[in-house]
């Protein structure tokens, strides 16, 4: 059996025949797309390493079948910047070592851009670390994760003062 | 995992018909399914997907006051309703504190209520789990065991139901709306989930093929929206199943409580609704006193089923908590951490 | 030779600049191993045992087979051959493996097949179709079971016993004593990174994308059970999604390259994550007994530091927790034993700070313990206890900034004016607070290392060397050294790294990297500046001339002379005009017999928690960590930081969170996931600060660097346990601290 499935990921139209109905949506990208910026901590949605936003909202795309969200919008890491220009996400990360090994970080900082885009924590650092507490770091680099995400926040303008803890 | 077949209905009635033949089981967002799949605990022969079926993911407040909401409605959208989360505010808490981010943006309303117990001789092949396999044993019997079932359990099975959104749905009386193979049918949240008895294999009150549509909140049941809480003990901060958690609601008027209702989770294999506990409450001063005497008669037959005694003490110090909180007034505002004590406490200490 | 000194100002060492591998790793752009795929890639998973002790008497091989994409299922009876029993240990630093060599199963985990297959789908359920079957054999899992025997060595090489003075008369002259019994879990490294290898197979040569905190020894490794050439076998390791110590060693990854073997394509083999519970070792469950005697005054009078602790059935390896009780406290007489059991576990092995984090929390427990018979502040006992030389060799410190740090960590904590009594504090909701201190050290380790450096002739400089990082900051903080020793900007810096084929680094572990290849770096870099000073002093035409017996300086690029520094030229130009490519010198760092003898070198800190507990319900909280080191120089303030804080969250979680749940029946871990066996999240640490207390340590390296990787765990743990019971007045003795433990009664005041 052969399915053909479309997604829009990182802004292309994507058009795959899928001869296993078994693959995820992270298999998908790390297998057969070469979309490897998106990590496998777990396979069991217990780590956060693999979230991609679907259709603009953060999910864990190891417990995501690829069949099941034909015709999604997917957003990878690899698809953040704009060219050279980092995603202030990104650029918040470097700045305040919010990352050690690098593993778990394409997935802090897919999950980080939801979490601004969700707008429920503002600069409110404690909604912050809860907001990010679906992504392990085993490294211990929450300290700078909370603080460039709330950077960041502060970059792109997406909260108000009254937001604020 | 093992190859399924993957069928796409894209009418209910397509989908109950396809999910008709054996072996088939249905695929909402698959934060469950998939998992299990993914261990070998579930093994589906084919795969009915309700991704692509209409009219399943609406929030609908109706006339009547009832609130139904559909199968397909993910956890966070349902959460961040803003009437929803006024009217219930309980049960916005305990969606917010299940999982993680990533999870309830995926998870779905009806996935939630069938989600499968975390035992770990249930989600371990290797072991002995009557849940899984009938008349296997159960190896969770003598084995780590300190988060298992205080209530309603049986020597085949000593599981829990590890939802938070069933805990305050079930104080607030929700129905289960199904359709299937035999036509609509709803069935009250409270008798949705089995306890184990001697057929714990029987999880739910779901026929084979049976599909769950919808779960409606009945007319009225926002009157506890003033007084409604959800707390949750965990073992680390968040993005954790709860060791023991309670929904609690209360009607006040003229300082004594009109009506309440208790929930826990975590102790037994269904979310339990402790009904006595609330009786007791009715006409009672919301002081410690009486949430402390509801909570002794919420866990009245509770028994250890392993080395997890310490839980019983624990569910009647939550429920005692949840009532407190409740009787504090439920805040403008969900706290940072959901459900979490660290949160929740009411200003001027706890002792009441 | 000209004498040369490179400058620190004009370099950027010691200077807070952010991860040089930052944009690959926030861009995704990092490749780890398993995101390699050489074309013609199959893929491999492996069956594991369901038991712990006993044979596989059979396995589907036929179903596996009969899945569409299975190509092949490795099992004892065609796995390739190895030249060398995977149960020999004559390749110095190895452990026994697990690589099919029977059907024997020795615990539960343990791989007994691999399948390869065309997609890892395919795989994955070849794998599971297998469905061995066992003749199994009682297996015993816990410290309980089993006969404990002393061990010839504990750690990488310590003794098992160590006597200083007479611990038992001490004991009973003491006004005080205490007698009490900690307990540590199994735990397991969980790097976000699962193990994993890409294999590819050219005749005898081997290409691996494969994460290693030791190039040379797993190369080594490697050719010794291959039976090849070490020239042959190249490692790419650029970057490991952590390592912690479980990917010093070649373990399972080795059945990946066996798969490539035996099917003649490359083949990807990645550990599910709940594999990650088995073949990759783990830190050792403990049990150890503390007794101290205290004069009146609060003066150690003796320490007793036992250690049961368990290994595996098959092979060494012994958590050397009681090695803290050596250095830490000034007590005049000292013993430290361990025993151990054999359990049907794998090998424990090396896990961040091993023996020193599961030592400390047991002897910074007793350390408050003792203060509180003592009546004394745990802070000020600890000073009274301090100690000015290494209590058990007696030798002086190379350097010891701990009173600083005690000074430092307590000031910016607010640690004056805690109450001696426990549950005395509560915030403003009726948390029970609590205020915990405990102490950090870890051993200042070196170990061996190479490096070339060259002077290029557009005047950059490059700098080669197989590091790893494994979130350290390698990359960045190597690159440092370089520019500081070549006395150039980093950005005119080239760093190499990350592939076997590079000068020896050594491992990375020990918290020794930075130290250890950084001083092979410092000194290849220093040679290349003098060769190119050679060049100019004793050229007429260079401004330099004649200045050798003055010496020259190396400044952003330049050659100057020292006591004219207007006078100089730039590297290119020297180059240029001796029409040379390049000058390169190869350097290399190595223990100092002469200072290991004189000094005794460790790292210290104080470290200083808060916690909140809820009074009814009992979850905790660890709601401040303020923890201030001495390490020596710190390359890089910003990396280091980081260090410490990941040291303090695992220290966090020892306390409170990670622990394996094992089936005492089966053997199995019954959490081997990361839902139920609990890594600290982001919201379980919502204050962190880690103070860089400055120390000049002038003798224990060239560098004067101590390591920062490990230490921040120990210290961390007890005064998190410490704080538990100055909130709550239970003494948790069994980690992590449940919530059982702390169920109070509401009774109490």
């Amino acid at each position: 059996m052969s399915m053909s499935v479309t997604f829009t990921i990182n802004r292309a139209p994507r058009t795959i025949e899928l001869d296993d109905p078994r693959v995820t949506l992270l298999d998908l990208l790390r297998e057969r797309l070469d979309l490897v910026g998106t990590k496998k901590g777990c396979d069991r949605g217990q780590c956060g390493a693999c979230t991609i936003l679907l259709n603009g909202r953060r999910v864990n795309a190891c417990l995501a079948l690829a069949l099941s969200h034909d015709g999604a919008e997917i957003l990878t890491i690899e698809g953040l910047a704009e060219g050279d220009a980092l995603h202030p996400v990104q650029a918040a990360f470097i700045e305040h070592d919010a990352l050690q090994c690098g593993f778990c970080t394409p997935g802090q900082v897919m999950s980080a851009v939801g979490l601004i885009e969700e707008g429920e924590a503002g600069l409110d650092p404690e909604r912050v670390r809860e907001g990010m507490s679906g992504n392990l770091c085993r490294c211990g680099a929450y300290r700078g994760i909370t603080e460039a995400v709330l950077a960041a926040t502060r970059a792109m303008g997406a909260t108000t003062e009254e937001d604020a803890a | 995992m093992n190859r399924f077949e993957y069928v796409r209905p894209r009418t209910i009635a397509e989908a109950v018909s396809a999910a008709a033949l054996p072996g088939s089981a249905y695929l909402a967002a698959g934060t469950n399914l998939l998992d299990l799949m993914k261990i070998g605990v579930a093994r589906p022969a084919r795969l009915v997907d309700l991704n692509h079926l209409p009219g399943l993911d609406a929030v609908e407040h109706r006339p009547d006051g009832s609130v139904r909401i559909g199968a397909a409605v993910r956890n966070a959208a349902l959460a961040a309703d803003p009437a929803f989360a006024r009217r219930f505010p309980a049960v916005a808490e305990a969606l917010l504190s299940g999982a993680s981010a990533q999870l309830r943006n995926a998870a779905t309303a009806g996935g939630n209520i069938l989600q499968r117990t975390r035992c770990a001789y249930f989600a371990d092949p290797d072991s002995a789990c009557n849940r899984r396999e009938p008349g296997s044993g159960c190896d969770a019997r003598g084995g780590e065991n300190r988060l298992h079932a205080v209530l309603g359990w049986s020597e085949a099975c000593i599981a829990t139901h590890p939802s938070d959104f069933c805990v305050p749905l079930v104080a607030l009386d929700a129905v289960v709306e199904i359709e299937g193979p035999g036509g609509a049918r709803e069935v009250p949240l409270r008798d949705f989930h089995r306890l184990p008895g001697t057929a714990p294999e029987r999880e739910s009150a779901l026929a084979p093929g049976e599909l769950v549509v919808a779960l409606r909140l009945p007319p009225g049941a926002d009157r506890f929206a003033a007084h409604a809480r959800y707390v949750k003990l965990r073992e680390r901060t968040s993005y954790a199943f709860a060791v023991v958690s309670a929904a609690a609601g209360l009607r006040l008027e003229a300082g004594r409580i009109v009506e309440a209702r208790l929930a826990l989770g975590g102790v037994a294999a269904r979310p339990w609704r402790a009904e006595a506990a609330e009786r007791s409450l009715a006409g009672a001063a919301p002081d410690a006193d009486s949430f402390r005497r509801a909570a002794e008669i919420a866990l009245a037959d509770a028994r250890p089923s392993g080395e997890n005694g310490f839980k019983i003490e624990l569910a009647r110090r939550i429920a005692a908590r949840a009532l407190a909180l409740a009787a504090a007034g439920t805040p403008a505002r969900l706290p940072a951490l959901p459900a979490s004590p660290f949160a929740s406490a009411p200003s001027g200490g706890l002792h009441g | 030779m000209a004498e040369v000194i490179s400058m620190r100002h004009g370099s950027s060492a010691g200077q807070p600049i952010t991860r040089r591998d930052g944009p690959l790793k926030v861009t995704g752009a990092a490749r780890y191993a398993a995101d390699n795929h050489p074309p013609g890639l199959l893929h491999a998973v492996l069956a594991t045992s369901a038991i712990g002790r006993g044979r596989v008497t059979s396995l589907d091989e036929a179903a596996a087979r009969a899945h569409p994409g299975v190509v092949a299922v490795m099992t004892p009876a065609n796995r390739p051959a190895l030249a060398m029993d995977p149960d020999d240990k004559s390749v110095p630093f190895s452990f026994r493996m697990d690589l099919l060599q029977d059907q024997r199963v020795r615990y539960a985990g343990q791989p007994v097949a691999v399948v390869i297959a065309e997609t890892l789908e395919a795989a994955t359920e070849g794998a599971a179709l297998l469905a061995p079957r066992y003749e199994a054999e009682p297996a015993e899992v816990s410290l309980d079971e089993g006969e404990a025997f002393v061990p010839p060595i504990v750690g990488a090489g310590a003794p098992a016993e160590l006597r200083h003075g007479d611990a038992e008369a001490g004991l009973a002259a003491a006004a005080n004593r205490i007698e009490a019994t900690y307990e540590t879990p199994t735990q397991f490294h969980n790097a976000m990174e699962p193990h994993g290898v890409v294999a590819a197979w050219d005749g005898d040569a081997l290409s691996l994308d494969m994460p290693t905190q030791g190039f040379a020894l797993t190369v080594m490794c490697l050719a010794a059970l291959f039976g090849i050439p070490a020239e042959g076998i190249h490692i790419r390791s650029p970057f490991l999604g952590g390592g912690f110590g479980s990917k010093l060693l070649t373990g399972p990854q080795v059945l990946g390259i066996l798969a490539a073997r035996l099917v003649g394509r490359p083949v990807k083999l990645v550990l599910r994550r709940g594999q990650m519970y088995g073949p990759v070792t783990h830190r050792a469950p403990t049990r150890q007994v503390l007794r101290l005697g205290a004069a009146p005054d609060g003066g150690l009078t003796a320490l007793h530091h036992h250690v049961r602790t368990a290994t595996s059935r098959f092979d060494d390896f012994i958590e050397p927790s009681g090695g803290v009780s050596h250095t830490l406290y000034a007590a005049p007489a000292i013993r430290t034993t361990h025993e151990a059991v054999r359990l049907d576990t794998g090998t424990p092995g090396f896990m961040r700070a091993p023996g020193e984090a599961s030592g400390s929390i047991a002897l910074e427990s007793a350390m408050d313990e003792m203060a509180l018979a003592c009546s004394m502040d745990p802070l000020a006992f600890r000073l009274r206890n301090y100690a000015e030389v290494e209590p058990v060799s007696g030798k002086p410190f190379s350097s010891k900034a701990l009173r600083e740090c005690y000074a430092q960590g307590a000031a910016r904590f607010g640690w004056a004016g805690r109450p001696l009594a426990p549950r005395t504090m509560r915030d403003a909701q009726g948390m029970l607070v609590g205020w915990g201190v405990g102490t950090a050290t870890f051993p200042a380790h070196l170990f061996q290392a190479a490096a070339r450096a060259a002077i290029r002739r557009d005047g950059s400089g490059l700098v080669e060397a197989g590091a790893h990082d494994m979130g350290q900051g390698a990359w960045t903080a190597f690159t440092q050294i370089a520019a500081e020793s070549l006395g150039l900007d980093v950005e005119r810096v080239e760093f190499r790294s990350g592939t076997s084929d590079l000068p020896d680094a050594g491992i990375a572990g020990g918290s020794a990297h930075t130290a250890t290849l950084g001083g092979a770096i410092r000194d290849a870099g220093l040679k290349a500046v003098a060769r190119l000073a050679e060049l100019a002093t004793e050229d007429p035409r260079s401004p330099l001339f004649g200045a050798g017996n003055v010496g020259v300086v190396a400044r952003d690029g330049r050659l100057l002379r020292r006591d004219d520094e207007g006078r100089g030229e730039s590297f290119a130009e020297i180059l240029a005009r001796a029409g040379l490519a390049e000058v390169e010198a190869k350097g290399s760092a190595a223990p100092d017999p002469a200072a290991a003898e004189a000094y005794a070198s460790h790292a210290h800190g104080a470290v200083f928690a808060e916690v909140k507990v809820d009074p009814e319900l009992g979850q905790v909280r660890a709601t401040r960590i303020v923890g201030a080191f001495a390490a020596g120089r710190i390359i890089n303030p910003r990396l280091v930081r980081s260090q410490y804080d990941g040291g303090m969250i695992w220290g966090v979680s020892c306390a409170l969170h990670e622990r394996a749940a094992i089936d005492r029946r089966s053997g199995r871990v019954m959490n081997a996931d990361l839902a139920e066996y609990h890594l600290p999240v982001n919201a379980d640490v919502p204050s962190l600060e880690a103070i860089l207390v400055e120390e000049r340590d002038p003798h224990v390296n060239a560098l004067g660097i101590k390591g920062v990787g490990e230490i921040a765990i120990t210290g961390t743990a007890g005064a998190v346990a410490n704080a538990v019971w100055h909130a709550t007045g239970v003494r948790a003795r069994r980690f992590p601290i449940a919530v059982e433990d702390l169920l109070l009664d509401p009774a109490a005041p």
